[in-house]
């Protein structure tokens, strides 16, 4: 069976080690946080200036202080702190996040990532903090559908999307399968609801079947 | 020079000129200090270039600074929001410039301004449209094996910031993620404008919370 937004979540939790430092873009990746361990010791980060990010706030309690990057009302946990733009932002250029998850237009074969514009002349460009995720998080992780709306591979030899980062992508998750990014080209992790062949003759990138295949 | 104590917003935006480049601090709304935007408006400063991480939320704040024709030109990192609205029309009209900068560049350019520093290296944007200024591609270098685009600061003549408490000194203190851009906007412009919740005694303030030291602020004002 291919997997539902929440079981690809669940994966990228199980994949997060205990004790990291881990930032979740806006959107699907937001959903991880839902399914990490309640004693796994990881640390939230958010772009906004703050670790240690707690879940939503509860309705009536909202304190708007208190936002995460997509500027909703958050909660603080214990032992959380804030901090300035520049320094958040030192946080991810200086190498000392573990993981971050963004969604994805494109990724290539090569780990180029695309996820910030669309390119098209009518559409206004806006990129926040993902160029500085993406060449800052010690590993990237992508959350993203393996397909578009017409068909068309999602991971593909070449972004033709505006690219947000080269080489960056260490491994995406999708509803079919599980990539990893490495020196030696895609690596096929696990599939669902469809073969390795069957993966392979949908994409018209070069993969490898994992060593336990 | 000693932080002025102002009476009213009015007093506090006073001599703001055409043409200047302001510096917005908040995050969405959060820090945005919405009150001093507002005198603003009433001072009727236009021609302005505005430096703030987003374009406009709603019909208030910066978004209402927009909406009066106030602003030529917008450095941020992220205008496109579901409630943009006011940006959205303006640029689809070709009444305001956009100059995109991520995040952290935004961040960091404001840093370097405020620190002294002439220029920078940084990994960001490398191999992508943003590694690119209106003038072409900007320089880039490879320093151990990693390549880097030069970034210069970002000078703000004027910043408007909304922080938590201030002394009369005019330390600052803020609360929760509405800090965001205001302790980098502080160093990094001519004239800083903080409005605050409240203005307390010298000495009420612990020396090692104080965020924003008071040789940064020019100008406080509660709201």
């Amino acid at each position: 069976m291919t997997l539902t937004k929440q079981e690809m979540a669940q994966l990228v939790a199980r994949d997060i080690a205990p004790g990291s430092f881990v930032n979740l873009g806006i959107g699907q990746p937001t959903m991880v946080a839902d399914f990490l361990e309640p004693g796994s010791g990881v640390v939230l980060h958010t772009e906004n200036g703050m670790l240690n990010m707690g879940p939503a706030a509860r309705e009536g309690e909202e304190d708007w202080d208190l936002t995460n990057a997509g500027k909703e009302p958050v909660t603080e946990l214990p032992g959380a702190a804030y901090f300035h733009h520049a320094d958040s932002f030192a946080m991810m250029r200086g190498g000392h996040l573990d993981v971050c998850v963004l969604g994805a237009f494109q990724v290539s074969a090569g780990g180029d990532l695309a996820n910030w514009h669309t390119g098209a002349p009518d559409a206004i460009p806006a990129v926040g903090g993902a160029m500085d995720l993406a060449i800052g998080a010690k590993s990237v992780f992508v959350m993203m559908s393996l397909f578009a709306k017409d068909g068309s591979p999602k991971l593909v030899p070449a972004c033709t999307y505006p690219l947000t980062g080269v080489g960056c992508v260490d491994r995406v998750y999708t509803e079919h399968a599980v990539f990893d990014i490495g020196p030696s080209g895609v690596t096929v992790r696990e599939t669902f609801g469809l073969s390795y062949d069957e993966l392979a003759d949908r994409l018209d990138v070069e993969l490898r079947p994992h060593a336990s295949h | 020079m000693i932080t002025a104590i102002c009476e009213t917003t009015a007093e506090a935006v006073a001599g703001i000129e055409d043409g200047s480049t302001v510096l917005i601090g908040g995050f969405g709304m959060a820090g945005m200090p919405v009150e001093l935007i507002d005198a603003l408006i009433v001072q009727g400063a236009t021609d302005l270039t505005v430096v703030s991480n987003n374009a406009g939320n709603g019909d208030a704040g910066l978004a209402a600074l927009l909406a009066m024709g106030r602003v030529r030109k917008v450095i941020c990192s992220f205008p496109r929001q579901s409630d943009s609205w006011v940006f959205d029309r303006l640029y689809r009209a070709g009444e305001v410039e956009l100059e995109l900068v991520p995040q952290g560049n935004l961040a960091e350019r404001m840093r370097a301004a405020g620190a002294g520093i002439g220029a920078f290296f940084c990994p960001t944007a490398v191999g992508t449209p943003l590694a690119a200024g209106p003038d072409g591609p900007k320089e880039t270098r490879e320093i151990d094996g990693r390549t880097y685009v030069l970034e210069y600061p970002i000078h703000g003549d004027v910043a408007l910031i909304g922080a938590h408490r201030a002394d009369r000194m005019g330390n600052l203190v803020y609360r929760k993620t509405a800090r965001n851009f205001g302790p980098v906007m502080a160093t990094a412009a001519a004239t800083v404008i903080a409005q605050v919740h409240e203005v307390v005694e010298v000495g009420e303030i612990d020396p090692e919370t104080v965020v924003t030291p008071s040789i940064y602020v020019d100008r406080v004002v509660a709201v």
